[in-house]
């Protein structure tokens, strides 16, 4: 049996008096989808950011299986090698894509970025590969030399995950993916994270306040409210029997979860 | 015998925290094992727990005492302490589950809603969709239905869809849930059949069937869950 991909041990992250994130423990294993679920202010963001390495905790590890080095605290590398593992291993999508790309530079650019970082140097491979991305994500690659500022919101969302994708991460973080979408938008975008979940056997943790939408893409799910974690389990255990009243409290409160 | 699954003392109350922490007591103390090749037959009025049991032993729903477990690889494991990953390989590999009704995934066409199980054995997606198709056709279900996501079909066709879907990988167990409900008599027939080639190839069948007739004809015993009522 393989190692567990991340290893969440006691992590706390306070605000001043607020603590955004209590005594959060859990594993997660290779090829596993896991779902953050609980009200907006509940601490879901601040958890991923921890996570993935962009928000120091407070207190408590987590530790991420490097390549070489195995089991190894995120906050406990140095700056440089941090960052390394961030560009290469870990993605992240956020929910404003207007946050990760930048708009300045063509679609094509955005993606082909991503691989220069990570050392690509031939620029006619680069191209090619930011086209298949671009196909992937079902974006016309015949606007490859387009700016994302002429990309609606949907599109600009598409391009985000190429972007991500195309260093083939090994673990991919989700902050509400299909939030701030038109209905019709979101439902194309959830279908398209479901292929790609299903095809590249991604591990990822995907937060969303969407309980279909963690129905749809997570394995597992975890409850979180004022910055716990009050409940976990498979995600239709969860939805189907839930056992907090918190969690009975948010499956009730939407119409077919 | 050796057990496919096995049930011991096993309890299920559920706590309505939103009505005042309301308890609903539904079944206590169930014990039973099915070996493979048989079919136990749950009974009981409406409301007795049916459903709840077969939700329980599909590691849906979770019962708060006894335990419960299912032959996996060669070892009976325990659902109620399973990790959540093992709760899925055994979903994937050793049991099939036709529900009381087909959850549809939005917008998936009704063949690869009945390949997906499949597919995700490892089969050849080609392959694994032509026999979803092969099924679908002995269920009745026009091929023109097959590119169409189900969502929009009559409560009898999404029900040969659910059956399609569960007898498409022959799992070495099997739960199902009112699988002849809201069917002709000729497609009961067909499901009636299904049942009875996979009891023949030996898997262990825990099913609920509201037809007496069905019930004669598929399970070798019946398992009264109206004895086992808790009390509230
Ligand atoms: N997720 C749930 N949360 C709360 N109560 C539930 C849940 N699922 C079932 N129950 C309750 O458990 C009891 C048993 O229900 P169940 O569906 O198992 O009955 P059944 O024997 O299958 O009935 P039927 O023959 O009508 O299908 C019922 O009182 C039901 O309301
Ligand atoms: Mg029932």
């Amino acid at each position: 049996m393989s190692a567990p991909l991340l290893q969440v041990e006691a992590l706390n992250q306070r605000f001043g008096r607020i603590e955004a994130c209590r005594d959060i423990d859990f594993v997660m294993h290779p090829g596993e989808v896991i779902g953050i679920v609980g009200e907006s202010g509940s601490g879901k963001t601040t958890l991923l950011k921890c996570l993935a390495g962009r928000q120091v905790p407070t207190s408590g590890r987590v530790l991420y299986d490097m390549r070489v080095k195995g089991p190894t605290d995120l906050y406990a590398l140095s700056e440089p090698e941090r960052r390394l593992l961030m560009r290469t291993d870990l993605g992240y999508v956020t929910q404003n894509p207007r946050d990760a790309l930048r708009m300045g530079i063509s679609a094509g650019g955005n993606v082909g970025e991503r691989l220069m970082v990570n050392g690509a140097r031939h620029y006619g491979a680069i191209r090619d590969t930011a086209s298949d991305w671009l196909e992937r994500v079902e974006l016309d690659p015949g606007r490859i030399d387009d700016r994302p500022a002429t990309y609606s919101g949907g599109m600009q969302q598409r391009l985000q995950i190429a972007k991500t994708l195309v260093v083939n991460p090994r673990l991919v973080f989700m902050d509400e993916p299909t939030g701030g979408l038109d209905v019709s938008v979101q439902a194309r975008l959830l279908d398209l994270l479901r292929g790609l979940v299903r095809e590249l056997g991604l591990s990822a943790v995907i937060v969303t306040h969407d309980l279909a939408v963690a129905r749809l893409l997570a394995d597992r799910l975890m409850v979180m409210r004022r910055g716990e974690v009050v409940e976990q389990g498979l995600t239709d255990q969860v939805l189907d029997d839930p056992h907090h009243p918190y969690t009975q409290l948010l499956v009730s409160s939407v119409l077919q979860p | 015998m050796t057990p496919m699954i096995a049930v011991e003392n096993l309890s299920k109350t559920f706590v309505l925290h939103l009505q005042g922490g309301a308890r609903l007591p539904v079944f206590d103390h169930v014990s039973f094992e099915v070996g493979a090749g048989e079919c136990l037959a749950l009974v009981g009025p409406s409301g007795a727990g049916k459903s709840t049991l077969l939700r329980s032993l599909y590691g849906n729903y979770r019962p708060d005492g006894g335990s419960l477990s299912v032959r996996h690889d060669g070892a009976m494991v325990n659902l109620m302490t399973a990790e959540p990953r093992t709760v899925l390989a055994l979903r994937r590999r050793s049991i099939g589950h036709v529900s009381q009704f087909l959850r549809v995934i939005p917008r998936v066409p009704t063949l690869d809603v009945v390949a997906e199980p499949a597919i995700a054995l490892g089969e050849e997606p080609e392959a694994a969709r032509r026999r979803a198709a092969a099924m679908l056709e002995r269920l009745n279900i026009a091929p023109d239905l097959h590119a169409l996501a189900p969502a929009t079909f009559s409560g009898g066709e999404q029900q040969r869809v659910n059956v399609a879907r569960g007898f498409l990988v022959d799992y070495p167990v099997l739960l199902l849930d009112e699988p002849t409900a809201s069917l002709d008599n000729a497609n009961r027939d067909i499901v009636v059949d299904l049942i009875l080639e996979a009891r023949g190839r030996g898997a262990a069948i825990v099913g609920i069937f509201h037809d007496e007739a069905v019930r004669a004809r598929i399970a070798d015993r019946n398992f009264d869950l109206t004895a086992f009522r808790a009390a509230a």
